[in-house]
């Protein structure tokens, strides 16, 4: 076994070029710095592209491009770029522009505290666009997480035609630690599914069970139509209702109808557990600690990493907290993802540790609110 | 060559707007060029402008507005062979500005037909930043107080080479459009015509006007001079066939035995130019030359060579959950901005820890058993005293052995660093 020393960000970077990755474009913001500059060592040298935009809506543009144009793309920023971000995301949603995404997040609102880690934007990141169509978010815990999990995000983004986000934190991102690079199973590819080139193409026409339009490349041999504006298969402007409906019903159902196939998470169950934590991200890692801690001292305690955020994953929670009398949801920030484990969850007894002043969530104060919360 | 309009899609401009003939000359251009649709990509963004795409029977990108240029720079970094043509708006031009400076810089061969009707047409015939200050328009008094920007005097001087002015009534229109698209970088075409559905309906413009006014506006020809140079693609991909490929992540075999069973946990206080998120990735390597677990976790300010710098370092024979330090073995303090950050785990320290102080540190009163080492005596300069404490720890072969320091400095350091490194660790283990 030989264990390798590596950050977060480097783990994501080498994680996209696994998946395929042939261009990134960012704009320089802590804590998600490291992505970009590990994307300009690992991308040129190999025929790939690595582009700094003059600001984030750029870099987010070139790379709604480069992805129509073909090629598997991927940004990285914090919340203040997410921000800059929403519109260009609101595109990609409603005109099926693969993606993946990554939020370094931070400390927030607004600019914060550039090296202070936070999960503050897991709401925004769901509800941040135009529209309110769903999105996928996917949280790593770990290095290895880090390189599946973004591997992941590749293969959904191509799959179904959407900007998939890695929701990060610096306290991830910018942790190094070591891991065991041989023993991680990786992912299989998924490339988008290329249109019949004989057949008659619509941009975004879809047949029989199919909820994602196959593709052609912009630049192709072929013309290709791409367009923000509400749009019918055939990427016109439409200002038919029964077409615009059956459109946005189609966005919706192509994540929703289809999310039980990419649920990740990691359930550690405990005999004789009254307890089910339930928690995500870098706080995760504090959760484990404290269940170990909890276990060895006579309180068993059961834990639930949700490391697929959204679509909210509501049978994984009625099925996982159906043994337990009480759950405990803990992540780093006021409230917000638990808000859907109270909706989806309704008739549990629910207790809530948040925390947001830039600092991890210590093991201790996990163990404290399943012994007196 | 046939037209590449597409006939289902006719204009849907107002009587009388420029813009259509604008797409007449685009298409006579085209067909002048040989081109076939799947040849071209038009990017486009909101506004009148932004209808252009559908009126051709071609690759066609339509975005946000004043966006175009980011989405025709991300399909150009793509697909090199391709000619892209990006079509915005006075409006366009004014939300997008820091595209059009950064394009300009750039020197990437798209082609920018910029539509300039010096007014919003969609919305009301608002001012833009192409408007002058003595025109009637939906904005009220606004536009009298904002100077209009000539579009190539700024794209001149942001570094484009290549900058036209037109009217979309001159005859030799689709000629000066094949030039800037011939052109092997950006080219910007400033194509000015009148809005009847708004502009002209309170405003006195007429193509003779027009033509008079852009006879009479400073010459940009020197800026072609000024700004040739290699297209941004082409430049690019010169500059990427030379780098030499990422080296993959190393992977560190068990070469020693641990120091201790124990988990340990090392704090480094100290303060920027310390190089102490360095040392705190050398214990990592070797502790991962002994097979164990090692996480980092760093605290330090925006600010590069001022403020603290804190690193945390947890070398443990199991997985490692919570990255935050617990229950210290050993703190090294340095400098007095990292102390202060952690006054309360100093204070809190056990009998157990170990505390490395440099002299002159002051620290908390506390449990741990404290050594004062003086590195200024040793002969080791500031930046080095993180490395030296290692070697310190070392030579007590508490959390490291000397081996495995060894370890860490042949991954980490070559040539004449590494050779600095090991006479820092010489003396200060002398």
């Amino acid at each position: 076994m030989a264990l390798t020393l590596m950050e977060g960000n480097e783990a994501i970077a080498w994680g996209a070029r696994a998946a395929g990755c042939r261009f990134f474009a960012g704009y320089p913001i802590t804590p998600a710095t490291t992505i970009y500059n590990a994307m300009l060592r690992l991308l040129p040298p190999e025929g790939g592209i690595c582009m700094q935009g003059e600001d984030e809506i750029a870099s987010i543009g070139f790379c709604l491009g480069a992805s129509m144009a073909g090629w598997k793309t991927m940004t990285a920023t914090s919340g203040p770029g997410i921000s800059l971000y929403s519109e260009q995301i609101s595109f990609a949603i409603g005109s099926e522009i693969p993606l993946v995404i990554v939020d370094v997040q931070r400390l927030g609102p607004s600019t914060g505290s550039a090296t202070k880690g936070a999960d503050g934007d897991i709401q925004f990141l769901q509800w941040g666009n135009s529209g309110g169509l769903p999105v996928i978010v996917l949280a790593p815990v770990d290095i290895r997480d880090c390189i599946v999990l973004t591997m992941q995000a590749f293969n959904l983004a191509e799959t179904y035609r959407c900007p998939v986000f890695l929701a990060a934190n610096k306290e991830i991102s910018m942790t190094r630690e070591t891991v065991d690079l041989d023993a991680i199973a990786l992912p299989d590819i998924i490339n988008r599914r290329q249109a019949d080139p004989v057949q008659q193409f619509l941009p975004f026409g879809t047949s029989g069970e199919r909820l994602t339009p196959d593709f052609l490349p912009i630049g192709g041999n072929r013309a290709v139509r791409q367009t923000s504006s509400t749009h019918g298969p055939d990427g016109y402007i439409t200002a038919d209702p029964e077409l615009i409906a059956r459109n946005q019903d189609r966005l919706q159902r192509k994540i929703t109808s289809q999310a039980d196939r990419f649920v990740f998470s990691e359930y550690d169950a405990a005999a004789g557990a009254e307890t089910l934590i339930i928690t995500y991200g870098v706080t995760a890692r504090a959760a484990k600690t404290a269940a170990e801690a909890l276990r060895d001292t006579g309180t068993p305690v059961s834990l639930l990493v949700l490391k697929t955020l959204w679509p909210v994953p509501e049978d994984l929670l009625r099925e996982k907290a159906a043994a337990y009398s009480r759950v405990v949801v803990v992540e780093m920030n006021l409230g917000q993802y638990v808000r859907e484990i109270q909706r989806v969850l309704s008739d549990r007894d629910i207790r809530f540790l948040g925390q947001m002043d830039g600092e991890l969530i210590k093991p201790r104060q996990i163990e404290e609110v399943v012994h007196h919360g | 060559m046939d037209s590449l309009l597409n006939q289902d899609r006719p204009p849907v401009f107002c009587p009388g707007c420029a813009h259509e003939r604008v797409v007449a000359a685009l298409d006579q251009t085209f067909q002048g060029m040989g081109l076939r649709g799947e040849q071209i990509a038009i990017v486009s963004d909101i506004g009148c402008s932004g209808l252009f795409d559908t009126f051709f029977n071609t690759h066609a990108f339509h975005g946000l507005h004043g966006r175009a240029l980011t989405y025709a720079t991300g399909i150009k970094m793509a697909r090199p062979d391709l000619h892209v043509v990006v079509t915005m708006g006075d409006g366009g031009l004014g939300i997008g500005g820091a595209h059009l400076l950064s394009t300009c810089r750039r020197n990437i061969d798209l082609t920018l037909l910029v539509l300039n009707n010096f007014n919003y047409g969609m919305t009301g015939g608002q001012c833009s930043s192409t408007t002058p200050q003595n025109a009637q328009v939906g904005s009220g008094f606004l536009n009298r107080l904002e100077k209009p920007m000539d579009v190539c005097r700024v794209a001149g001087a942001a570094g484009a080479a290549y900058t036209a002015r037109a009217s979309a009534y001159e005859k030799d229109l689709s000629d000066t459009l094949a030039t800037a698209i011939r052109y092997d970088g950006f080219a910007l075409v400033d194509i000015w015509g009148v809005c009847p559905g708004r502009y002209t309906k309170r405003n006195k413009l007429s193509p003779k006007t027009i033509a008079t006014t852009l006879e009479g506006l400073p010459p940009t020809d020197h800026f072609r001079k000024e700004n040739t140079r290699e297209e941004y693609g082409r430049a690019y991909r010169h500059e990427a066939a030379d780098l030499p490929p990422a080296p993959p992540p190393q992977g560190i075999e068990t070469l020693h035995p641990p120091v201790t069973e124990t988990r340990q946990e090392v704090v480094f206080l100290g303060s920027a130019g310390q190089r102490i998120v360095t040392a705190g990735e050398l214990l990592c390597l070797a502790g991962a030359s002994a097979g164990l677990q090692a996480s980092q976790k760093n605290d330090y300010p925006i600010t590069v060579l001022r403020g603290h710098s804190v690193s945390e370092v947890i070398l443990s024979k199991k997985a490692i959950g919570y990255t935050g330090i617990q229950q210290p073995s050993v703190v090294i303090a340095l400098a007095a901005e990292g102390v202060t950050r952690r006054k309360k785990m100093l204070a809190n320290l056990t009998e157990d820890a170990l505390v490395i102080r440099a002299e002159g540190i002051a620290i908390p009163s506390c449990r741990a058993t404290v050594v004062t080492v003086d590195f200024k005596a040793a002969g080791i300069r500031e930046p080095d005293w993180a490395l030296a404490a290692l070697a310190t720890l070392a030579n007590r072969n508490t959390a490291l052995s000397s081996a495995m320091l060894q370890t860490a400095l042949d991954i980490r350091f070559s040539g004449k660093v590494y050779d600095l490194a090991t006479a820092v660790v010489g003396k200060a283990s002398a």
